[in-house]
């Protein structure tokens, strides 16, 4: 039944931007309208673009935000999380727990 | 009979209605749901939109390019691999698989997985699994990822827990004693969700989903407020989702307060309202569906209380749209035209955040 409702009124997952405008309802408990147009700001496209899977594409393989598909190299799972709290200026809770385990502050110093 | 437009019961079962019989469902409809609620009722306007909705010719319907929304779960990726209690297909793969399938497969928004006994109490005792599965499963997913369990009051009464059951009390006259057990069982409940929670959030959990909230009533609610609360103070960066059971909070202890607020009788705003104060980032009102009365009735009903707690919500609004909720159908088998229907109306109409 999920995916009738994500056919009918869904913004489409990481075929397009679902999963970004989902992060600031999380995140900052932002209401859609609020959620769509940050989202859109910091990805320089407009609102309509949002939903459009053939505009996001490009800009997640730019910006290697995770796609649905297995390009080989691409980002997915955490190493995706890791750009999307960069792009959108959130702090994601895995993605803090990951950075602290393989201490990530400290390597990142250490390598400039 | 050409003007005849098909539609169905609460329970699913395929009907022809008059464009007036509609007309005339969907006014009662939101009428029952404003004098119940104590909300609004729906415009002339709004109606004439939902009938559009209801008598669209295509077996499935969707809202214009620019109005999608965000949508959330209670488990959907389950499915896959969950048991014939809840629907499942039980296909012989991990859950971890499941919600990979779901994200890359069905373009999920957001995932949801829980444990096959969907209850705080049942996951207490498997915690270390059900971390280390979350941990994993974050690990290889992109979208916002939740866990999610029922609070589930009912668990902590004899003879499944430890307390008096206050159904047992209440009709031998046993009043205070019934109030004392709910409230002792509450605190109980408050603790194992606190305890799950925090286990979860240690392990990197982005978002806590208390699905079927206030199932056994207004201490079921108020132990999931107070642990909202306690668990968004501890780990701000876990979302939590408060997903309801009913339209009405369910009064069996009848006196517990919220912030000054009685709990018992409470509809969908005044829960969100209760929610936000507590700390929860998302909302998710249940409607219940009558199936005894028609589709439009249903989903007029739905959109009424829906809209107006959309309006008043200080948070995110996903109004549950499983089976026999916000105008789906009472039906195992949910059938895709009255499901994206409800949809569109909810999200066009109620201005949804999400579902």
């Amino acid at each position: 039944m999920a995916a009738a409702h994500g056919i009918a009124s869904g913004i489409g997952g990481i075929r397009s931007a679902g999963d970004l405008v989902g992060r600031m309802q999380v995140s900052r408990g932002m209401k859609t309208e609020a959620a769509k147009k940050y989202v859109a700001d910091k990805l320089k496209i407009s609102v309509a673009d949002i939903a459009d899977p053939v505009v996001m594409s490009e800009i997640r393989e730019d910006l290697d935000l995770g796609r649905v598909n297995a390009v080989p190299g691409a980002a997915k799972g955490i190493d995706a999380k890791f750009r999307i709290a960069d792009l959108l200026d959130i702090e994601i809770n895995c993605v803090n727990k990951f950075k602290k385990r393989i201490q990530f502050e400290k390597r990142s110093k250490s390598n400039e | 009979m050409n003007d005849e437009i098909l539609t169905r019961m609460g329970d699913g079962e395929r009907i022809s209605m008059s464009a007036s019989e509609i007309k005339e469902e969907l006014l009662v409809g939101t009428k029952e749901a404003a004098t119940k609620g104590k909300v609004p009722e729906l415009s002339s306007e709004d109606l004439d939109q939902i009938f559009e909705i209801i008598s669209e010719k295509g077996r499935t319907v969707s809202v214009p390019p620019g109005e999608e929304i965000i949508v959330t779960d209670d488990g959907c990726a389950k499915i896959f691999s969950a048991g014939p209690a809840d629907g499942g297909a039980v296909l012989p793969i991990s859950r971890q698989n499941a919600v990979q399938a779901y994200e890359r497969s069905f373009a999920a928004d957001t995932l949801n997985f829980g444990h096959e006994d969907y209850s705080f109490k049942p996951v207490k005792a498997i915690i270390d699994c059900e971390t280390q599965t979350y941990f994993t499963t974050s690990h290889v997913t992109t979208a916002p990822l939740f866990y999610g369990a029922q609070p589930n009051l009912g668990l902590y009464y004899r003879p499944d827990g430890a307390h008096d059951n206050p159904a047992d009390l209440l009709p031998m006259g046993k009043i205070k004693e019934a109030k004392a057990s709910q409230e002792a069982a509450a605190e109980q409940l408050k603790e194992d969700m606190v305890f799950v929670g925090r286990k979860l959030a240690e392990v990197g959990c982005e978002g806590l989903n208390f699905d079927t909230a206030a199932s056994a009533g207004d201490a079921d609610f108020y132990a999931t407020l107070k642990a909202v609360e306690e668990l968004k103070e501890k780990f701000p960066l876990m979302s939590i989702e408060v997903g309801m059971a009913a339209e009405f909070v369910l009064g069996m202890h009848g006196e517990i307060t919220y912030e000054g607020k009685r709990l018992a009788g409470m509809y969908p705003h005044d829960q969100a309202d209760a929610v936000a104060s507590a700390g929860g980032d998302i909302f998710g009102p249940a409607v219940n569906v009558n199936t005894s009365k028609s589709f439009p009735w249903n989903i007029a009903r739905a959109v009424t209380l829906v809209k107006h707690t959309s309006e008043v919500s200080e948070i995110p609004v996903h109004p549950n749209v499983g089976m026999g909720v916000c105008g789906v159908p009472m039906a195992l088998e949910t059938p895709i035209d009255c499901v994206t229907r409800a949809t569109k109306a909810l999200v066009l109409i109620g201005k949804a955040d999400g579902l």
